[in-house]
């Protein structure tokens, strides 16, 4: 096994690691939210949301690579603020796979806290419970199974992921050269054994976290 | 001594209707609410516990204001201090039976809680999972919990709907033993002419909203009615130790 093969392996490990940590972190509440709340831009935001699964990820990436781009307002803010260049390195290709997996981890997080009745939340109310203990405590214990399902998801979607990263990241060994994107970039220079070897590890990884998922939650309807 | 004035749209089968509630209910009464479903009992209950809010009125609980429209002040449900008993129970599924009671205290306090297993006859389940129990176990241990809190107000939706009658009539001593135990209030909802015989110190009858009628049951049902039903209970728990010892 040589080092770029590696090099390209943990990258892409470490992109939907973090991914998936920081969209844990957001989803749990845009779950509560979605879940529970009723609010006017409700149907609108819950089709943002939705929309990585419909929309080609080249559209994303096209629009995340012209906010990026400093010649615009985003960009120009990144840059010259936060001293921050998104285009073409691991930031930018993180910020697209978040935004982009969103709904893997949101929509199972949704569902779970939908699928809790109402009188869990207010039998904790009534028994003088705080709102912080009462998601810590009741919720999420109880939701244990769409977690699992929403982390497993994103973390499984992230590794494949190809088109926005393409697009935002380009193909820079080290930085932005995921696996997905060294397979297509294996197989246009005719080394089928590398892309093999890409395509065989992505293949067990996928088989063995969607093997974990369904039996964890067996026959529960988490998503 | 808990006063009641509120006003409350709500949907029913019917229509919309206006839930209209005005009374007091003096101290350690066990308070039957009345009536068909869709008169108003829960949405009363879910009121006096603070998970439903009236349009306009107030609600004052031993000099305590929880609800003035007037002056804005609306307790949440969690300063109210009061045990609500669900009709699905809401026991915590991630919590075994001794989880669920021990959930409820403010300050844990083990001998409580020994204390409330053993009264409930819920000691040989405390690690049990409320998944593992039956109808009757679960509404046990879901009075338990509510008791844990020590409640200065103790409200029950439904809680023997669930269950046969047999059942019943066990329960329905265990929340004597609750009421007696708090010494405060209980408010009961039931649509059950002979659980309201049986239990309640006093009756309000609730119709579209309405109260039509507050009194002592045999007040309400009549000396008839209330005879007929005391007897009727005498008589099957008579036969049931008879046949079943």
């Amino acid at each position: 096994m040589n080092d770029d093969f590696l090099q390209t392996l943990l990258l892409t490990g470490k992109l939907a690691t973090i991914t998936t940590i920081i969209l844990l972190f957001i989803g749990l509440p845009l779950g509560y939210l979605l879940a529970y709340k009723r609010f006017r831009f409700k149907p609108l935001i819950e089709a943002l949301i939705s929309m990585p699964l419909v929309l080609p990820p080249t559209v994303l990436g096209f629009y995340m690579l012209v906010a990026y781009s400093p010649q615009n307002t985003i960009g120009h803010f990144l840059e010259h603020t936060l001293n921050l260049r998104l285009a073409f390195s691991f930031e930018g290709i993180l910020v697209a796979s978040v935004l982009f997996s969103l709904p893997f981890m949101v929509q199972p997080l949704q569902n779970g806290f939908a699928s809790i009745p109402r009188s869990y939340r207010e039998a904790s109310y009534t028994l003088g419970k705080s709102f912080f203990i009462t998601f810590t405590r009741v919720l999420i214990p109880n939701i244990k199974p769409s977690i699992i399902t929403a982390i497993a998801m994103t973390f499984a979607h992230c590794i494949g992921e190809f088109g926005v990263v393409i697009m935002v990241g380009g193909n820079m060994p080290g930085e932005t050269r995921v696996a997905s994107i060294a397979i297509y970039d294996e197989v246009q220079s005719l080394n089928y054994d590398t892309a093999n070897k890409y395509s065989f590890v992505l293949f067990i990884v996928s088989m063995v976290i969607l093997t974990i998922i369904y039996s964890i939650n067996g026959n529960k309807k988490t998503f | 001594m808990l006063k009641i004035d509120i006003e409350r749209p709500m949907l029913t089968s019917e229509g919309k209707k206006t839930l209209k509630i005005c009374s007091e209910i003096e101290d350690r009464e066990l308070l039957c609410l009345f009536g068909h479903s869709g008169s108003g009992k829960t949405t009363l209950l879910r009121i006096l516990a603070g998970l439903t809010t009236p349009s306009k009125g107030k609600i004052v609980y031993n000099d305590t204001v929880w609800f003035d429209s007037d002056k804005k002040i609306n307790l949440s449900p969690q300063l109210r201090n009061v045990g609500y008993m669900f009709q699905d129970y809401a026991l915590f599924p991630n919590m075994s039976v001794e989880g669920n009671i021990c959930f409820a205290q403010k300050k844990k306090d083990t001998e409580a809680i020994e204390g409330l297993l053993e009264l409930f006859d819920l000691s040989a389940l405390r690690k049990q999972k409320p998944t593992q129990l039956s109808g009757g176990q679960r509404q046990r241990v879901a009075l338990a919990r509510a008791l844990a809190a020590k409640p200065s107000l103790l409200l029950l939706d439904e809680p023997l709907s669930a269950l046969d009658f047999e059942m019943r009539s066990a329960l329905q001593h265990e929340i004597r033993k609750a009421h007696q135990l708090l010494n405060t209030v209980t408010i009961l909802v039931s649509h059950d002419v002979n659980e309201v015989c049986s239990l309640a110190s006093s009756v309000m009858t609730i119709k579209n909203g309405k109260v039509m009628a507050q009194g002592r049951p045999k007040d309400i049902f009549g000396e008839g009615t209330f005879q007929h039903y005391s007897q009727f209970l005498g008589e099957i728990t008579a036969l049931s130790e008879l046949f079943l010892g």
